[in-house]
């Protein structure tokens, strides 16, 4: 086996002490399983909403485990608990870690007071997909929408966050736009507070 | 005559995801079920306080005749709650710690369902090894 030297063997992963996140995954490695993800998926459902449905559960899963670890890792044991501050935690903690660079850009919605918007040229999850003209508006972007939803509902902000395309000009590929709209009772928390 | 104390981990939809009677005193069978409503009855409590600070220990909350309730708070408001009636606040607050620790390791299965009861017995074994450190 590769790599097996004089590694400590812990019985029970309770034991083992939590690793300090240096390691790197290998793109390609991760375009393989994202792509059999989204194919498993495919078999599964009938309609494009669905899919799009399950892309986000899966990413809801990952969004509850990475709030509780990064905040115990990287943010040396503080919690968020105004509405700016777990947004530019997502936008630059929570993107840094998962895919190696801060989001594009944040920004705040002009038409409603409860939406906000983090947008990136080119997702890394998208990075190798192409969708066909058949599926009209999906995007297998909905799998870090639903990391994002996962984190914010973890952290007591529960929103509904849907990922999309805007076609910028003069260039080929459009941006995605990730959307977050986040419920009543956070801005009433939030206006309770400010 | 030891010390009591009751120690449960409380998920984000406030339902117990694990409990345990850790004090070192004889146990008294009426007792248990008071802890456990004393420190429901502190969740609510917990609820408003936990917005007010950006700091996951959250101290002395609650208290009931000579008990004190202690909470830490994770960053996905799961309350770590201890009843206790010592006074050993960096003792607390190391064991919290450490039991964060263990959960986030239980938490990053992805076999474990967040919000469910932890049933592993190591978990168990590791919290009670915790508590005789100490508290």
């Amino acid at each position: 086996m590769i790599g097996v030297g004089k590694i400590k063997q812990y019985s029970n992963v309770l034991d083992k002490p939590l690793s300090r996140g240096k390691q790197e995954v290998s793109l390609s490695a991760f375009a393989f399983l994202f792509s059999e993800l989204v194919q498993y998926n495919q078999t599964q459902v009938d309609n494009i909403a669905e899919l799009e449905r399950r892309l986000e559960d899966a990413g809801y899963a990952v969004g509850a485990r990475v709030l509780e670890l990064l905040c115990h890792r990287d943010k040396g044991n503080r919690r968020e608990t105004r509405l700016l501050g777990i947004l530019s935690f997502v936008h630059s903690t929570v993107w840094k870690v998962l895919f190696g660079k801060v989001a594009d850009s944040l920004e705040k919605g002009t038409e409603h007071e409860d939406e906000y918007m983090i947008s990136e040229k080119e997702l890394l999850v998208n990075r190798f997909i192409s969708i066909p003209k058949d599926m009209g508006t999906f995007n297998c972007g909905a799998f870090v929408a639903g990391i994002v939803r996962g984190v914010l509902d973890g952290a007591g902000f529960p929103a509904v966050v849907t990922a999309h395309f805007v076609p910028m000009e003069g260039q080929q590929r459009p941006r995605t736009t990730i959307l977050i709209k986040f419920a009543e009772e956070v801005l009433r928390r939030e206006a309770r507070f400010s | 005559m030891g010390s009591t104390a009751c120690f449960i981990i409380v998920s984000r939809n406030d339902i117990p995801i694990y409990e345990a009677e850790l004090g070192s005193a004889l146990k008294k069978e009426e007792s248990a079920h008071q802890h456990q409503f004393i420190l429901h009855a502190a969740l609510d409590v917990v609820q408003d306080l936990a917005w007010t600070t950006s700091a996951l220990f959250l101290k002395a909350v609650d208290r009931f005749n000579d008990l004190v309730v202690s909470v830490y708070v994770t960053a996905g408001h799961t309350r770590l709650m201890l009843l206790h009636d010592s006074r050993n606040d960096d003792g607390i607050r190391s064991f919290f710690q450490e039991v964060h620790e263990l959960y986030i390791k239980i938490l990053l299965n992805p076999l474990y369902l967040p919000g469910s009861r932890i049933t592993s017995s190591h978990f168990n074994t590791k919290v009670r090894a915790l508590a005789r450190k100490y508290l």
